[in-house]
């Protein structure tokens, strides 16, 4: 299951009912995630906020099916992946979504071109077409010049386009993304901002899950999450560019 | 009394974009002398889409306010395919005020106490939980840093104009980063 096998207007691409996730028992019990309800429209970018420990990361992980929740369904496309088996689960990751991590994941041994097109290769597309499309994503990002480097000679933010192209290797029908600027400086941060805004104006459906303010400005739009739950929700729509004045100081 | 307050705003507000064109046009007569549409297209440049809430004819009123204040003169040139126009100059008190504006180094304020103040008033009476006012708030500062940002990416790497906005978008982050201290220390605060 891919991208271009999703019909059109078939509903949310993510949905969350119901979603719960607790660890521990009795007096010690945490609820991490406590009863989200949620959807996630084709083409939209959406960003989760919250302070550490609020339980993003870990309805990330649910909603990509890392892990499995104590209550609730996660549905992917039309399909409800909660209950799948863990090998059905492993080869709807590989194929369905793409993850980025904040510590970037990518194997060490293997150079940038490489990195990109394990998923393909992994879901048994020939060595030439993975490597094409490979070479394709790494222009995507701006490394094409890179492609032959392997992770130790590129700098944080050049790993972490890299893992993004990786990412989309496979076409997902979802890119989910945990702190993708967490490790970066404040230039590599700008460099995957841009990255991350076109991909949301090419139409990929994403999930960020952030507490940088800038990434989560580039989302359509944004939820924040205080102990488990959705506490405030906003769409982001272009602003006027009279407001602009007023924050440049232009207007007092 | 609340109408009181909300005029007195309003009217410092028109009188601070007032002041700002005042002194940039000034400043850039400095250079060379200039005429009205010149000056505007230099400023339209530095602003990029914040030229929009430049009300319209200000570059001209200004300019025609400078001359009244005796900052500047203006000549008439006379063009052959078009109507004369004027072209300005600084005088020497228009030379001085520039340097007085170059040397200034006040610096708008930021203004959190009416907030702070806000949350303390709200926790204090039981009003309201400042936390949530928190999110509240940070939620409409977030929206504006993306109507900023997109702003930002939709300029040219090289851009001036993606300079200043390249400013607000770093304020409101300041902004953003001072509202999760607040969030943190309410949230603690309710424990207690």
């Amino acid at each position: 299951m891919n991208a271009s096998e999703l019909p059109l207007r078939a509903g949310p691409v993510v949905c969350a009912r119901g979603l719960r996730m607790e660890y521990g028992r009795g007096p010690a019990l945490v609820r991490a995630v406590d009863t989200v309800e949620l959807e996630v429209s084709a083409g939209e970018t959406l960003a989760v906020m919250g302070p550490s420990g609020c339980g993003k990361s870990t309805l990330l992980h649910l909603l990509g099916g890392l892990e499995r929740p104590s209550d609730g369904e996660v549905w992917l496309a039309r399909r409800r992946i909660d209950r799948l088996t863990e090998n059905a689960l492993a080869r709807l990751r590989r194929g369905a979504i793409g993850f980025v991590f904040q510590a970037f994941h990518l194997m060490d041994e293997l150079t940038a071109v490489e990195n990109v097109e394990l998923p393909a290769l992994l879901a048994g597309q020939s060595a030439r077409s993975a490597r094409r499309r490979a070479t394709e994503l790494l222009e995507q990002v701006g490394l094409s010049d890179r492609a032959d480097h392997l992770p130790s000679a590129l700098s944080g933010g050049q790993r972490q386009r890299v893992a993004i192209a990786r990412a989309l290797s496979n076409e997902p029908l979802v890119v989910l993304a945990d702190e993708p600027t967490g490790n970066l400086d404040s230039t590599a941060t700008l460099d995957v901002l841009r990255l991350l805004d076109s991909l949301r104006s090419a139409g990929q459906t994403l999930v960020i899950v952030t507490h940088d303010a800038r990434i989560a400005a580039t989302a359509d739009r944004l939820i924040s999450m205080r102990d488990g739950a959705f506490v405030e929700e906003t769409r982001l729509t272009h602003g006027t560019t009279k407001r602009l004045g007023e924050l440049a100081g232009l207007e007092g | 009394m609340s109408e009181a307050v909300g005029v007195s705003i309003r009217e410092s507000s028109q009188g601070y974009q007032l002041r700002v064109v005042q002194e940039v046009l000034l400043a850039l007569l400095a250079a060379e002398p200039s005429h009205g549409y010149q000056l505007r297209a230099r400023l339209q440049l530095a602003l990029g889409p914040l030229a929009a809430s430049l009300n319209a004819g200000q570059v001209y009123v200004t300019l025609t306010r400078l001359e009244r204040a005796g900052l500047v003169a203006s000549e008439r040139v006379g063009q052959t395919d078009r109507p004369d126009r004027k072209v300005y100059a600084l005088t020497a008190g228009g030379q001085a005020r520039v340097a007085e504006w170059l040397t200034d180094t006040s610096w708008p304020k930021p203004a959190p106490a009416e907030f702070h103040l806000k949350l303390v008033a709200a926790a204090a009476g039981g009003l309201a939980d400042p936390v949530r006012l928190v999110d509240a708030q940070r939620h409409t500062l977030l929206a504006e840093l993306a109507a900023v940002q997109r702003a930002a990416l939709a300029e040219p790497d090289d851009s001036l104009a993606g300079l200043l906005l390249e400013g607000v978008v770093l304020r409101l982050q300041a902004d953003l980063r001072w509202l999760e201290a607040c969030a943190g220390y309410w949230t603690a605060t309710k424990g207690r």
